[in-house]
């Protein structure tokens, strides 16, 4: 047998999902015996089959993939529940395997996959959603690339019709119906709360029931960005005609397009633009937000 | 590619804060092995950075997880830096895979030589192992069957990593559970032919030793006996989990008697080795992580004065 197919084989048995009570499926995808199997390629030992000694692999697979995904993905944890985030992760991982070498990009697909199975968002599918979008931006936006801040002199001609700004790559900008900013934020204070004084048990029925307020919210626009300042996270909620500015500036429209697509369309009074904008550009660059045009290299993430 | 050689690039300069007196380690051990003089350190990882910034401790060295610093910005970077103001910085990684019979990640490679040229570790190493195949990556340890194909295939990823990212590469021994029906040589014996056709060094992790030969049923001293003494470059010590039926490398205890008896041998044959003390779960203090690799120095200081031993 060559290199790549023991390989190919043992990594396909690896990948194979757990059964409910975490050990190694009997039969492989194809239908076939696991212990025929695993006993074609590994030897087994005084104390252990071969499919044990598979077995030990294809757990830490599951293992180490599962903890990463809580980690990552807390708030959505909260918003399904332990069990169907964890048969969630099964079928995603079936789906997309990891094609990166760091775990740090395991949730990369995974709004994308989301939008394509809504069968596993549960009861609160645009909730699921949303908070799924934010922590995955929260990724991005902890340790994306940062292009060098806009300084007076990148102004030089501001009134150019071709004149254009630029984000840094790890601000994200963020369209939701519910407050998960709000709901990760109190979910991540559940689990600080977990104390020697405060069981497992209770945080879970905190996180529970701060998901179940959210859950019962009514839908509504909310519009945020996602960026680090001094090597922090923050979530700053927008107007919806700063957002509106932001992706066009984003797009890399003209700084006048930018400014004529914010407003499209708003209920902002005209009498009351030039002082939102003002504000808005006083803010951002205050944050750091507006940089230099970034490399081709800082946008591949 | 010419040979890599390890005095070349030696010496991260500056001075450092060194508790072990560095006059026993003048002269390099081996072609490979030119830190002789650096000492026991430790693993930086999260829950100490705070401890570490603020009280400044007197460490010899750290190992940093090259994939957790492969990034674009942020936090991790800015703790790196500062760490790489005052101390000495060696880059190990997880997720290489040179015996992934797949080609190399271009990405992986790019992102490693910017961290190289951050951290200017004077060597960087990673597993004899495979993680990954058709471009899906398991994020694990493989075991590789012990077979001259795996070895041919291995060694010559090894040369384009180190011709790529020009430092020398030192492979690490891996924790096995398993063994192959194909494999065609002992465990040993593949990592010396690896070894010697890549012509690399060796990063000696004697608490793997010990956890496959009690998994696989062989004595540890024969492996430690056997590795090509001349291209040792730097030595792992950890804590493991017994099981009933095997044994698992968690990195989560203080080291036992068996590995720091087998450390000691190893020493023997090696002489003064860079020695790295690993705990990755359920991490203590940092003052009792630490402390727990200065029980290398004995080790270190007897190797000193005590003539290279021969394998047996």
């Amino acid at each position: 047998m060559k290199l790549v197919t023991l390989q190919r084989r043992m990594a396909r048995a690896v990948m194979t999902p757990l059964t409910r009570q975490e050990r190694m499926r009997p039969r492989t995808a194809a239908g076939g015996s696991m212990r025929a199997e695993a006993a074609a390629f590994i030897k087994p030992n005084d104390r252990l089959t071969a499919f044990e000694r598979l077995e030990i692999y294809n757990r830490q697979y599951w293992f180490r993939l599962l903890s990463s995904m809580i980690e990552d993905f807390a708030g959505l944890q909260a918003v399904l529940g332990s069990e169907r985030f964890e048969r969630l992760c099964y079928a995603y991982f079936v789906d997309c395997p990891s094609r990166s070498f760091t775990l740090r990009n395991l949730g990369a697909q995974l709004t994308a996959w989301l939008q394509k199975h809504p069968r596993w968002l549960g009861t609160q599918p645009t909730l699921a959603l949303d908070m799924c979008r934010l922590e995955w931006a929260h990724i991005e936006a902890f340790d994306g690339p940062e292009a060098p801040a806009l300084a007076p002199e990148d102004l030089a001609e501001p009134g150019s019709p071709d004149f254009r700004l630029y984000l840094q790559p790890h601000l994200q900008l963020l369209s939701l119906q519910y407050p998960v900013d709000d709901l990760a934020l109190a979910i991540n204070d559940s689990a600080g709360d977990n104390s020697a004084a405060a069981s497992n048990a209770v945080g879970e029925r905190r996180k529970r029931r701060r998901v179940q307020t959210v859950a019962r919210m009514p839908p509504r626009p909310i519009f945020l960005a996602v960026y680090r300042l001094d090597n922090s996270v923050y979530y700053r909620r927008l107007q919806c005609e700063e957002y509106a500015l932001l992706r066009a500036v984003r797009r890399g429209l003209p700084l006048a397009r930018c400014l004529a697509s914010a407003f499209r369309g708003s209920a902002m009074p005209p009498e009351d633009r030039p002082a939102a904008i003002e504000e808005w550009f006083h803010t951002l660059s205050r944050l750091g937000l507006f940089c230099r045009q970034p490399e081709e290299s800082d946008l591949r993430s | 590619m010419p040979p890599v050689d390890f005095f070349t690039v030696a010496g991260a300069g500056g001075t450092y804060p060194r508790p072990f007196s560095s006059s026993f380690f003048s002269m390099p051990a081996n072609r490979f092995n030119g830190f002789t003089e650096y000492g026991v350190g430790i693993g930086l990882r999260v829950p100490h950075y705070q401890h570490i910034l603020a009280r400044k401790p007197v460490v010899d060295w750290f190992e940093v997880i090259s994939e957790n610093y492969m990034i674009d910005g942020g936090r991790p970077l800015q703790v790196l830096d500062q760490i790489l103001d005052q101390y000495r910085v060696v880059q190990h990684g997880v997720s290489m895979y040179f015996g992934s019979a797949e080609k190399l990640n271009r990405e992986h490679l790019r992102r490693l030589k910017a961290l190289v040229k951050r951290t200017k570790t004077p060597w960087l190493s990673d597993h004899l192992c495979w993680g990954s195949v058709d471009g899906r990556y398991t994020h694990d340890l493989l075991p590789m069957p012990y077979t001259f194909e795996a070895a041919r295939i291995t060694a010559a990823k090894i040369r384009q990593v180190q011709d790529f990212v020009e430092v020398p590469v030192a492979v690490e021994n891996v924790s096995s559970y398993a063994e192959f029906h194909l494999s065609e040589m002992t465990e040993w014996e593949f990592l010396n032919e690896v070894a010697e056709q890549a012509d690399c060094g060796i990063l000696l992790d004697v608490n793997n030793i010990y956890v496959s030969s009690r998994n696989h049923n062989f004595d540890p001293y024969d492996y430690v006996n056997s590795v090509p003494a001349e291209r040792v470059a730097q030595i792992h010590i950890a804590g493991h989990s017994k099981y009933q039926k095997y044994i698992l490398d968690t990195h989560d205890h203080p080291v036992i008697d068996p590995v720091w008896k087998l450390y000691a041998r190893a020493l023997q044959r090696v002489g003064p080795t860079a020695t790295l003390l690993e705990w990755d779960d359920n991490i203590p203090s940092f003052d009792e992580v630490h402390g727990e690799a200065l029980k290398a120095n004995r080790f270190l200081t007897a190797a000193a004065a005590a003539p290279l031993a021969q394998a047996i």
